[in-house]
This record gives structure tokens, sequence and C-alpha cells, in this order.
């Protein structure tokens, strides 16, 4: 044969055979998993590729003369070297490897902004943000006096832009923004926003957990500073994360962690530091987690994320349009421009109930206050079920969720 | 029979008439002006929310008792029909029905060995409405969150509640 056969074009339900985990059955049903918000499920290639370096090539890194050592050392290097690529970092130095996105926030909060900030200065973060975007900062201005700004959100749960521009004063130190909601969906301008703070020379985090496993990422074509995203949501190991910093701003960063990997050369007197990254990787890293957070970024590159974005898109869509048909709904977050993510109340029913209710009927959702606890004080309400997509859900998921409310109805009927 | 399908029993288990009836119309539900003892009970995960109050004679017995907050609807009717079963109890005949309270969701089979008297027998009845949870682990919490703060403000003689 000389000519190429065409690929046979691939469909969400090949997606979806890709996770082991997803053909179970709870409660007597097959499992509609909508809780990837929470956590994401790994592809057989993710869970492949950590037993197959378990029983391979597992030996520390960046350590050892012997085989297994560069092996373990290789393999975690060339999956910074993925994320480098995936989410367009100019230099493989500015991918620092964390546990998750909670520590690539602190780690920017107690290196680059608490030897910075003092009395008088402002921390500005979002009335939408999780709490791994809000106590990070307020550590940091209580060890220092430095005070936190919140901008305010309106009440389909968009952030107020004319009320954040004039927050964005000479006296704030650092923006902190989330990219999309993790309690509400919305999807932040922040291209804009960032935008805006260049102008006045604020540096801006970026909390990708909810970005990264929904939408193609270019930190340069942002331009922020910092970006921080976790493994686990975007279909690696729990335990992984990434911190993106801007080489020059790094570089300026005094280490966050002492120990092992991070120095060149310590003496009783005096260390010197290693050089960008690993200054900020103190102790042996999570090696097979990195590694299995490479083979989930081959994994979503072979798919494309502008297709998964555009999947995703119409499902979202689906679900947010057949929830609204649901009597008695409420929907918490009609933000214009949102991602993955629909919060609700159903009734009077409290959404802890709904979520077992909804277990019962092999329908996984999260339940409560979603570690945004400010959020749902501005909507007046104590917690939100919340049902959550990723790639590997499909129309019929949305109609069981449905489906799974009708019942509930009937319960507390 | 019903109507209802077979494998949804659990669930109506769980939600019985009952605790359905105490969640939407909790009894004894908010303030307790004069209380002598009160404490709070608090599920992070959930953000159950609950406050007891209780109004203890001078011969330790309950006289009176109401609770305020919110939650699930079995944390609520729990909460509810805790005020129930403890008001004309004494302190300790109280706590006894926690610790038997406790067991009997926390352990599977464990009798109710608890005996506060027979006129109470009925109210110790209706406490197996909560029952249902044992099939739903994630859920016991929820149901033993109002005895726990019972069992905390019946231990705290040495903090009396304020009225503010």
């Amino acid at each position: 044969m000389t000519q190429a056969q065409p690929k046979p074009s691939i469909t969400a339900a090949d997606w979806r055979r890709d996770f082991p985990v997803l053909e179970q059955s709870v409660s007597g049903k097959p499992l509609v998993y909508l809780d990837s918000a929470a956590s994401a499920q790994q592809p057989a290639a993710v869970i492949d590729a950590v037993a197959r370096y378990h029983r391979e090539d597992h030996a520390n890194v960046h350590r050892g003369v012997h085989t297994l050592s560069h092996r373990a050392t290789d393999a975690y290097e060339a999956a910074r070297d993925k994320i480098r690529d995936f989410i367009n970092a100019t230099n493989r130095t500015e991918i620092v490897l964390t546990s998750g996105t909670t520590e690539s926030i602190n780690l920017v909060a107690q290196s680059f902004c608490r030897p910075g900030v003092g009395p008088g200065d402002k921390i500005l973060i979002t009335h939408l943000e999780h709490h791994a975007n809000i106590v990070p900062w307020q550590l940091v201005c209580e060890q220092t006096g430095a005070e936190l700004l919140v901008a305010p959100i309106d009440d389909k749960g968009q952030l107020d832009l004319e009320a954040l521009w004039p927050l964005m004063t000479s006296d704030v130190f650092m923006l902190a923004v989330g990219h999309v909601s993790n309690a509400l969906g919305t999807i932040n301008p922040v291209r804009e926003i960032i935008a805006e703070a260049r102008k006045r020379d604020i540096p801006v985090l970026v909390d990708g957990a909810q970005g990264v496993p929904h939408m193609p990422i270019d930190v340069q074509a942002l331009d922020c500073d910092f970006y921080a995203f976790s493994g686990h949501k975007m279909f690696g190991p729990t335990g992984t994360g990434v911190l993106y910093g801007r080489e020059s701003l790094l570089d300026q960063m005094p280490p966050y962690k002492g120990g092992g990997d991070m120095i060149l050369e310590v003496s009783f007197e005096s260390t010197i530091y290693n050089d960008l990254p690993y200054k900020f990787e103190a102790g042996t890293p999570n090696i097979s987690g990195v590694i299995g957070l490479g083979a989930a970024i081959d994994y979503l590159q072979s798919i494309g994320m502008q297709r998964i974005a555009d999947y995703e898109y119409g499902l979202h869509e689906y679900m947010v349009s057949e929830l609204s048909q649901v009597d008695d709904i409420r929907l918490i977050g009609t933000a214009l421009n949102k991602a993955s993510v629909q919060s609700f109340l159903l009734g009077d029913i409290h959404s802890h109930d709904l979520g077992t209710i909804l277990d019962h009927q092999g329908v996984a959702i999260r339940t409560g206050h979603h570690c945004a606890m400010p959020v749902m004080t501005r909507f007046g309400i104590s917690g939100t079920a919340r049902a959550s997509l990723a790639f590997y859900n499909n129309t019929n998921d949305v109609n069981r969720l449905i489906e799974a409310l009708e019942k509930a109805k009937q319960v507390f009927a | 029979m019903t109507g209802r399908p077979a494998e949804a029993e659990e669930l109506y288990d769980l939600y019985r008439e009952l605790i359905l009836d105490h969640a939407r119309s909790p009894r004894h539900f908010g303030r307790l002006d004069n209380a002598t003892h009160t404490a709070q009970g608090i599920n992070p995960l959930c953000g159950d929310k609950l406050r007891m109050y209780f109004r203890i004679d001078e011969n330790r017995r309950i006289e009176d008792t109401a609770f305020e907050g919110s939650g699930c609807a079995i944390s609520v009717a729990s909460a509810s029909l805790l005020t129930d079963t403890v008001i004309g109890l004494s302190v300790d005949e109280a706590d006894s029905v926690f610790s038997a309270v406790t067991k009997r969701l926390t352990q599977d089979n464990s009798e109710d060995k608890v005996d506060i008297g027979g006129a109470r027998k009925e109210q110790m009845e209706k406490l197996k409405a909560l029952d249902g949870v044992r099939e739903f682990p994630s859920r016991v919490k929820c149901a033993t969150l109002a005895w726990h703060a019972l069992h905390s403000a019946l231990s705290n003689d040495a903090i009396p509640a304020t009225t503010e």
C-alpha cells in the first residue's frame, strides 16, 4: 500500500474507554462521574506509565551514577519538558514541580511576597477564589502586616471588572486570581486582567487548577508572572503540581524549603543554592507521580486541548440547558463564560441529601461549599450541589443526572 | 406495591416519613432564653452547623431545650428528635441516651439498652427512625452531630451558656 489509511474519527465514546475506573457500577448502576473538578480520573496510559516506572525504572533522581537512577532522572526531567511545552513556557527552568496547586501558591506567597511586603502594602484577590488562593495570602498578611483586598463579584458569579480596576493601585504588591472558578465555573477574563496589571506593574498569579484540564494554556500569551496547577485535576496522579514562574522573578526568590537536591554546596557556615528550578525542589520528589503527569500530558496532546475545549463547551451547554428545565432548580453561577462546572440547589433539599440520593443512583457529584466558603456566603447559602464535566463525560451522563434529580424529588415529595 | 422500585428501599429507609417531617418542621427550633448549657456541633465537611441549648435545673434535670442552625435533613431531623427526647430527663439519663444512640448508629446490631422509664419508651422507639444511616456510612456523622453537641454541652458544667 502506498497510500496511508485515513484515520478513523475518534469520538468521545472512545475517550471514555481510555478510563478504566469509569467502567464500573455503583449502587447497581453504571457509574456516572460528575466530580472531575474535585479530582479527575486517570487514563490507562497514566496508570500504566506509573506502574511501568515502579516495575522497571525506580531509583532516586539527580543522585546516582547507576542505570536506574539515570532512567528515573531522564523520565522525571522529560516530564518537566512536556509540561513546559504543554503550557508554552519559555524555559524548562520556569517549571517548578510541587505537590499541587496549594503548594505552588504557598510557594509564591512565602518566597515571592513575604520577603517584599510590609504594612501599607496590599495583596489583591477576588471573591471567587478557592480557599487555596485565599488562605496563603491571609497568612502572608498576618506575617507582614500587609492588607488583603477582595474584588467583588456580581449576582451571576462574574468578577465585577469596573470594581476591580480601581482596586489595582500602586500599593498592590500582588494580584492572585483564579482562571476558572471551581465552585461556579466562571471563566475569568485573565488576559484582560493581566494586561491591566502589567500597565500598573502588579505581578499576577493565576490559579489554573480548573483551567488547565479544560482549555489550551499558553503562559506567554497570557503574560502572567505565575501560573499554578495540579496534576490530579488534569488526569494525572495526586500529589503532583506545577508552579510556572517567570524566570526573572524565580531567580530573585529565596528557596521555599530547605533540604537535599536544592543545594550546590553545603557547609555549616553557608549553603550555595542550586539553579532553577531545583532551588525550589528540596527533598526527593514525587517521581512516579510526575512521570504519570508526563503521561497524562502525552495523552491530552494526542487528543488536543482545543478539541477537548470544543467538545466540553457543547456538553456543558447541554448540561446547563437540561438542568435549567428541572422544576424547582436554582442554578448558582450563571456567568456568560463558564467551563466544566454547574452548581445548583434543588427545591429545599439540602445539597448533602441530594449527594446521597444521587450516589444511590450511581451519579457522583460534589456537595457542600467546595472549599469556597466566601462564594457561598455571597449567595447566602451554605453549599450547593455541583456537577463538573470532563471530556470523558457525555450527554447520557447528563441525562442520568437529570433522572437522578427527579428521583430525589420523589424521595422528598 | 407502593410504586417504589425495590432498589430504592435503602433510600426510603434513610428518608423515612418521620425524618422528613422533623427535617421540614423541626421541633424546639430557635434560641432558648435562660439556657444554662449550650454547645455547637459543626461538620466542616458539609457545612452543617447546629447550636444546641439546654436549661438544666438545680436537680440536674433538663427543663427545656432548643436548637438552631442549618444542616441536611438527617442532621436537622436528628437534632429535632433529640430535643423531643431529652426534655425532662436527668443529665445522666440524657447522657446515657447519647451513648446508646451513637453506639446504635455506629455499630451494627447494637441493641438499645438504655432505660429511661416506660413513658419514654415510645420516644426511644422514634429514634430508631435514624437507623437508615447505617447503610450510608458517609451520613452517620450527620445523624450523630446533635448528639455529640448534647454530650459536649452536658460535660461542660464549668462553662455556662451566655445569653448575650
